[in-house]
């Protein structure tokens, strides 16, 4: 076992998006029988295999940090979660493909998360309004996935896919749809696992400080 | 042809009442979830609207606008169509969309739905019984015995928010009750809370560890084949599985106790955030007025107490006592018609205005509380229902605030209720409320340092 720093992902949205049915998906490969509502912060663990098939594949503990709430909390609340951001390597945005506005809310859940260090009071200065420079900016690479994909009747499908491609150019992210219930959606070799692979490979280099070729970006849909 | 006149300026404000309903739905309510549901938005504003309209009528009445057949016309459609919605449209669609929930009952929603309805009819004219709210000259249908249960539910309502605000509200604003939080308190809790999730995390990594490790050993040793391979692969994996679950143990242990953490760390902040507040010139005033409103509160209670020994409800109202303290007493004379009427609009006004903010603000903190995206539209209805219900049950009451000559179309449109009835009971549970919540924030109030005092 690696006695490493902390390689640190943080997992964020809405209350009620699937962030804890996915984590338990993503570490433990199987579905969560009872979600219920978290209350503060869950953590769970993956291991990953670093840079897989290559002589210099080296296995790293991933952690999975689960922040429970909604972006309309109190402000002492906002301030208590502002603990978890600290030092993060890597952020994964859930949103539910079946209700919109939990996909407007992931801009103002990632400025309360990048912005932790400006504003100490937790109240985000810039009042939601998006910055697409600060995501430019960042290093922290991010990951977009969409929930609840079985819920969406056929004919809709192309709009909603269409709506997330958006999102995931305005966070300049790679993004991911499913369900988290069915674990097929991440079963071995699918694109939707080599994305997230290749998530957590950016994190780990992120963290090791390789100028890898894993930066550069292959482009964001097959 | 004034008739005519008069309905269309009763539509209009009922207009503006429904768009001001849905405007606050939208934008207070549910602004953090997607309205998918128009008819739960449709029910809410409608219920806003018909409730705020019985207010307006009271006003036009205190202030003679308007014909008077009109103004009983729309008292009497208005009076209807509110008992509609109550007992009829808004339970049905709570059923509804309670029912929808259930995954199992999800095929016949209706049908359930309908069940759920009857369920509530049933304990909805039930609870007539214990209470002597009814003259023997009513029949089982007419319109008294549906108000008079709704009036009860809403005054039980009414008692029980004004108790709890009555004892609440000095106890938030007056920052003698604040507990005394520094920086240093909230930062060694911080550091606890990441030291357990640190600690959640590490064990975390063995479980993982392990577990991977158990699995490409089982794959080994499914090449092993024959009887010693089995014992083997049982007693290894046994010794591997108890260290598991004894781990798993000590995570559960460990999670509860870091959700523990969280929740105090966030009560100390917004402890920390009220101490600001108060520095604040904002801050200073509400203190103030706590004082005030702390001093009014043992006056209520003390005045509850002494209705419900004495048995006494109150004759006159409070404005016309007034001038007659003023014109007796203080030998002030005035034109007491022309001042009773002015005086009476502007203190029931008042007791509308601040009644109405009163409730959506305390609906809306409730609503943010507890509301999740699958429970939103049950809540949202829920609170409709409990909306409508207070209103009509603060007109009720609100006949004890006005003078005599406008007591009387309250009393011709709602029937021959037994409004001393009401008081008392309003009063009885006024007390219980306030004295509980008393013994409640004490209590609170009493634990919190003790919890302090371990760090």
């Amino acid at each position: 076992m690696a006695s490493l720093d902390r390689v640190k992902v943080l997992v964020l949205g809405d209350s009620g998006v699937g962030k804890s049915s996915l984590v338990h998906l993503i570490c433990q490969n199987q579905v969560l029988g009872n979600p219920s509502w978290t209350v503060g912060c869950s953590v769970d663990v993956r291991v990953q295999d670093y840079k897989e098939g290559t002589p210099e594949e080296k296995t790293f503990y991933i952690e999975l940090w689960d922040v429970g709430g909604s972006v309309g909390s109190a402000s002492s609340i906002k301030s208590t979660r502002a603990v978890f951001y600290n030092s993060v390597n890597g952020i994964i945005l859930v949103h539910d493909l079946t209700n919109k506005k939990s996909s407007q809310n992931l801009y103002r859940w990632s400025m309360e998360a990048l912005n932790k260090d400006s504003s100490p009071t937790g109240v985000i200065v810039s009042n939601g309004d998006y910055d697409r420079e600060q995501f430019v900016e960042s290093t922290v690479p991010l990951l977009l996935i969409g929930t609840k994909f079985d819920q969406i009747p056929e004919n809709k499908r192309s709009d909603v896919l269409t709506r997330t491609a958006f999102l995931s150019e305005d966070f300049n992210a790679e993004e991911i749809n499913l369900d988290c219930t069915n674990p097929r959606y991440f079963a071995a070799g699918t694109s939707n696992a080599v994305k997230l692979s290749r998530f957590f490979d950016k994190t780990l280099s992120g963290k090791i400080g390789h100028s890898s070729t894993i930066f550069h970006r292959t482009g964001k849909r097959y | 042809m004034s008739f005519l006149v008069d309905s269309v300026i009763m539509f209009t404000s009922q207009v503006l009442f429904f768009g001001f309903g849905w405007l606050f739905f939208m934008r207070q309510l549910f602004k953090d979830y997607e309205v998918r549901q128009y008819v739960v938005q449709v029910v809410f504003s409608v219920t806003f609207a018909f409730s705020c309209t019985m207010f307006e009528l009271i006003i036009f009445e205190i202030l003679g606008a308007l014909s008077s057949t009109s103004r009983y016309f729309h008292w009497k459609l208005n009076l209807y169509v509110i008992l509609l919605v109550l007992i009829f449209v808004v339970p049905f669609y709570i059923g509804y969309f309670v029912v929808s929930n259930i995954r199992l009952l999800h095929r016949q929603r209706l049908l359930f739905a309908c069940m759920v309805w009857f369920t509530f009819m049933y304990f909805f004219w039930k609870l007539g019984d214990p209470f002597p709210i009814l003259s023997p000259k009513h029949g089982i249908l007419s319109i008294e015995q549906l108000i008079s249960r709704v009036g009860v539910i809403g005054v039980t309502l009414m008692a029980l928010l004004s108790g709890f605000g009555a004892v609440n509200c000095p106890y938030t604003y007056m920052s003698y009750f604040l507990r005394n939080v520094t920086e240093s308190d909230i930062l060694a809790l911080e550091r606890r809370l990441l030291q357990t999730m640190d600690m959640i995390v590490s064990k975390k990594k063995r479980i993982a560890m392990t577990r991977r490790q158990m699995y490409q050993r089982g794959e080994d040793q499914n090449k092993q084949t024959g009887f010693w391979g089995m014992i083997k692969s049982v007693t290894s994996t046994q010794t591997g599985s108890e260290n598991l679950s004894l781990i798993q143990q000590e995570v559960d242990a460990l999670e509860e106790l870091s959700r523990q953490l969280f929740l105090e760390t966030v009560d100390l902040q917004g402890t920390k955030e009220r101490i600001e507040y108060s520095k604040t010139f904002q801050g200073k005033y509400f203190n103030f007025l706590g004082y005030f409103f702390s001093i009014y509160c043992v006056w209520k209670i003390f005045m509850a107490t002494i209705n419900i020994v004495f048995d006494r409800v109150g004759k006159t109202d409070p404005v016309t006592r007034g001038i007659e303290i003023t014109v007796n007493y203080l030998g002030i004379q005035f034109d007491v018609k022309f001042w009773s009427q002015h005086i009476s609009f502007i203190l029931v006004g008042i007791i509308i205005v601040t009644s109405i903010r009163g409730l959506l603000i305390t609906l809306t903190k409730f609503f943010y509380a507890i509301s999740s995206s699958k429970s939103s539209n049950v809540i949202v209805l829920v609170l409709a229902q409990i909306m409508g219900m207070y209103f009509v049950s603060s007109v009720l009451l609100m006949r004890m605030s006005m003078p005599l000559e406008y007591r009387s179309i309250v009393t011709e449109v709602l029937g021959e209720l037994q409004f001393n009835f009401y008081h008392r009971w309003f009063d009885v549970i006024f007390l219980v409320s306030a004295l509980s919540s008393i013994l409640f924030l004490y209590l609170a109030h009493k634990q919190a340092p003790e919890k302090h005092m371990t760090l």
